[in-house]
C-alpha cells in the first residue's frame, strides 16, 4: 500500500472513532435486554453491523423468538451485500483478503471509500480498509465498555437504558426519512407493530412490517 | 441452546453470508432496481416498528411509561439536529429522571 494521504486518513479515523463510540450504546442496550457480556461482544465481533445487532437484541429482549430476531436482523443486513457489489471493482482483492474485506463491508467503510472518489482509486481503497478496521476496533472496544458498564449499573430502568434502545433505533431511522413515502411507511409500520403486539407472538409485529415495506416498494413501480 | 445464543450465532452467520454475497454474486442480481428500492424501504419499516415496540409495549401488552418520555426527548434532540450520542443520552437521562422521581 502506498503512503496514505492525510485527508483520507483523517476522514477514516474521525468516522471510525465517532461511530465506534456508539458501541457503548449497543453494549449497554444488549446487557439491558438480557444478553451476557460475552454474547454482546460476540455480536459486535461476528455480526459487526450496528442496525442488525440492535435488531437482534431488540426482538429477543421483547420476548421474540430467535427466528424472528434473526430474520429481522438479516433483512437489515441486506444492504451490506449491496455495498459489496459497489466495493468489489474498487478493491480488486482475492482469497483471504476478500474474506476479510467482506467482514468490514459496512455503511461507514463503504461511505468513506466512495467519498474519496476525487482523490483516486488508491485513496478509495485506503479509505475502505482504514475505516473498516478502525470502526471494527473502536466498535468492539466500546461494546465491551458499554456491556461491563451496564452490568455494573444493575436496574436498566433506573439509568434510562430501556429508553436508550428505542432512541438508538430512532437515531438510525431518522436520517432515512427523506420522501413523504418514507415518512408514511414509518408511521404505518409503527402503528401496525404496536396494534398487533397484543395478538401476535412477540417478534412477528416487527418482522411483519417488512411485508408492508415490500408492498410499498412494489406499488412505487412507475 | 437458548434464544439468546441462537440469535447471536444465527445472526452472525447470515450477516457474514450477506456481506460475502455482495463480493461474489453477479452484480445484476443485487443491483436490480426493484431490489434496491425495497432495500431502502425495509429498514425504515423495521426500525420504525422497533422504535414503537420498544417504547410502548411490554411482553404482549401496550404500556405507556417512562420510556415514552425518553423517546419524546430523543425526538426533540433529533429535531434540534443533535448527534446520535446526544440523542441516546437525552432519552436515557430524561427517562431515568422520570422513572426515579415520578
Amino acid at each position: 500500500m502506498s503512503r496514505v494521504s492525510s485527508p483520507t486518513f483523517r476522514d477514516s479515523l474521525s468516522v471510525s472513532f465517532t461511530v465506534g463510540a456508539y458501541g457503548v450504546a449497543f453494549g449497554a442496550a444488549a446487557v439491558a435486554n438480557g444478553f451476557s457480556v460475552l454474547q454482546s461482544c460476540l455480536l459486535s465481533l461476528l455480526t459487526f453491523s450496528g442496525a442488525s445487532q440492535f435488531a437482534v437484541i431488540g426482538v429477543i429482549g421483547a420476548g421474540g423468538s430467535a427466528i424472528s430476531a434473526i430474520a429481522t436482523a438479516s433483512l437489515l443486513g441486506i444492504r451490506n451485500g449491496l455495498y459489496g457489489v459497489l466495493m468489489t471493482p474498487i478493491l480488486r482483492v482475492r482469497g483471504i483478503k476478500r474474506l476479510v474485506a467482506a467482514h468490514v463491508t459496512i455503511d461507514e467503510s463503504t461511505g468513506v471509500s466512495l467519498s474519496q472518489e476525487s482523490r483516486g482509486v488508491e485513496a478509495m481503497r485506503q479509505g475502505f480498509w482504514l475505516t473498516g478496521f478502525g470502526v471494527f476496533i473502536f466498535w468492539n472496544l466500546f461494546t465491551l465498555a458499554g456491556a461491563l458498564g451496564a452490568k455494573a449499573m444493575g436496574d436498566p430502568s433506573a439509568w434510562g437504558l430501556d429508553a436508550a434502545v428505542p432512541a438508538a433505533f430512532l437515531g438510525l431511522l431518522w436520517p432515512r426519512l427523506k420522501s413523504s413515502t418514507d415518512k408514511l411507511l414509518a408511521i404505518i409500520a409503527a402503528i401496525f407493530a404496536v396494534a398487533t403486539t397484543p395478538f401476535l407472538p412477540a417478534g412477528l409485529p416487527i418482522i411483519g412490517t417488512a411485508v408492508i415495506a415490500i408492498i410499498a416498494g412494489l406499488r412505487n413501480v412507475k | 441452546m437458548d434464544a439468546f445464543w441462537i440469535g447471536v450465532i444465527g445472526t452472525s452467520v447470515i450477516a457474514y453470508g450477506l456481506k460475502f454475497s455482495g463480493h461474489s454474486v453477479p452484480e445484476k442480481f443485487l443491483s436490480h432496481p426493484l431490489i434496491k428500492r425495497i432495500n431502502l424501504l425495509i429498514p425504515i419499516a423495521l426500525l420504525s416498528a422497533l422504535v414503537a415496540v420498544q417504547s410502548v409495549t411490554t411482553k404482549n401488552s401496550i404500556v405507556t411509561d417512562h420510556r415514552l418520555v425518553g423517546l419524546g426527548a430523543a425526538i426533540v434532540a433529533l429535531l434540534l439536529k443533535a448527534s446520535f450520542p446526544v440523542v441516546v443520552l437525552s432519552a436515557a437521562l430524561t427517562s431515568a429522571l422520570f422513572y426515579n422521581f415520578f
